[in-house]
């Protein structure tokens, strides 16, 4: 707080009102520190909203470990992991972007935000032939799931695999409507920063945006090992 | 926060934190294939939770936020392990009970 108010002596002098400083606040660094401080708290909520899906993989796999494990090992290892190293890859890009902004490097930061939406697409694209091939194999919860085969001993799985498939879908299908909510937004930073919005002193919708991917990006961080590795060491 | 916008955070660190996410994003793959018993699932956390730190320090700059930003932030861990030690000890202790299965 105490550099706040020592900005507020010297953007006083300066510029007394610039066009980004909404009226409620005495200066930008303050805006700036409560709209980070929200965007914060929304991720928070964010945290607990996919936090009720973990607890109830912790629950339902603690119960019929097997069958998860079994079930688990279905999943394309390739696919996941370079899925992993595309969204680390976006979250490099949107770092930048938030930094080329900040430092008023216009074409950089636009360069990065397309970069970053095409590491996203890249990432749903790969997710959607993952989804296909889930649904090829019957293996999507509903009327035609055929309990699969274990992969090492070739007897079927237990009939709970099918709650694994269920949290698998719901925990990356939530993720990934967070990615596709992300590109628009992320579009929306492009169309902005085109008409010259950003600069130095003002960047603050670039970097709330990329708090959000990141966060997103933490979430695959942790449904990777829960989802796709946690059965590998029993082939 | 030296000046208006900009965060804090260079192109430097950022690759260098790039380049530690790609490493353990390849450990936790050749960790999880080894038999570790028990302590699979723990390693595998523990990796995701480092890469998580990391994000949220570096690209998330909360290593250099103000102390307000930086609670918020944590009070998410708290909320989330409020939310999953309370449901598990429901469904741990049900079957202490009597009347359970009856």
């Amino acid at each position: 707080m105490a550099d706040v108010r020592a900005h507020a002596a010297d953007s006083r002098e300066d510029d007394a009102h610039p066009p980004e400083l909404r009226h409620h606040f005495a200066n930008l660094p303050a805006q700036r520190e409560a709209s980070t401080l929200a965007m914060w708290m929304f991720l928070v909520t964010e945290v607990l909203f996919f936090g009720g899906m973990f607890t109830a993989y912790v629950v339902y796999r603690s119960t019929y470990r097997r069958a998860f494990e079994g079930a688990s090992n279905l999943l394309d290892l390739t696919l996941g992991t370079v899925n992993t190293a595309v969204l680390i890859c976006s979250s490099l890009t949107m770092a930048l972007a938030v930094w080329a902004s900040g430092a008023g490097k216009k074409k950089a930061t636009i360069l990065f935000l397309i970069g970053t939406i095409l590491l996203g697409g890249v990432f749903l694209g790969i997710k959607a032939v993952e989804y296909t091939q889930k649904f090829q194999h019957h293996e999507v919860p509903g009327p035609h799931f055929v309990v699969p085969l274990d992969e090492r001993t070739h007897q079927p799985l237990p009939r709970q695999s099918e709650m694994f498939f269920s949290l698998y879908f719901c925990m990356t299908g939530l993720h990934a409507a967070h990615m596709i909510i992300g590109v628009g937004l992320l579009t929306w930073l492009i169309v902005k920063a085109k008409n010259d919005a950003f600069s130095p002193r003002y960047n603050t919708p670039v970097d709330l945006v990329g708090l959000y991917w990141h966060f997103v990006d933490v979430i695959w961080i942790f449904l990777f090992p829960l989802l796709y590795l946690l059965g590998r060491h029993t082939l | 926060m030296s000046h208006g916008a900009s965060t804090s955070g260079t192109p430097k660190a950022y690759f260098g934190v790039f380049a530690a996410l790609m490493a353990l994003t390849g450990l936790t793959v050749w960790a999880s294939f080894l038999h570790l018993g028990v302590w699979n699932t723990p390693v595998a956390l523990a990796i995701a939770v480092t890469k998580g730190l990391l994000v949220a320090l570096i690209f998330m700059h909360l290593r250099h936020s103000p102390r307000l930003t930086f609670f918020v932030a944590i009070s998410a861990i708290l909320w989330l392990a409020f939310l999953i030690l309370i449901t598990t000890s429901d469904y741990v202790t049900r079957p202490w009970l009597p009347i359970y299965g009856s």
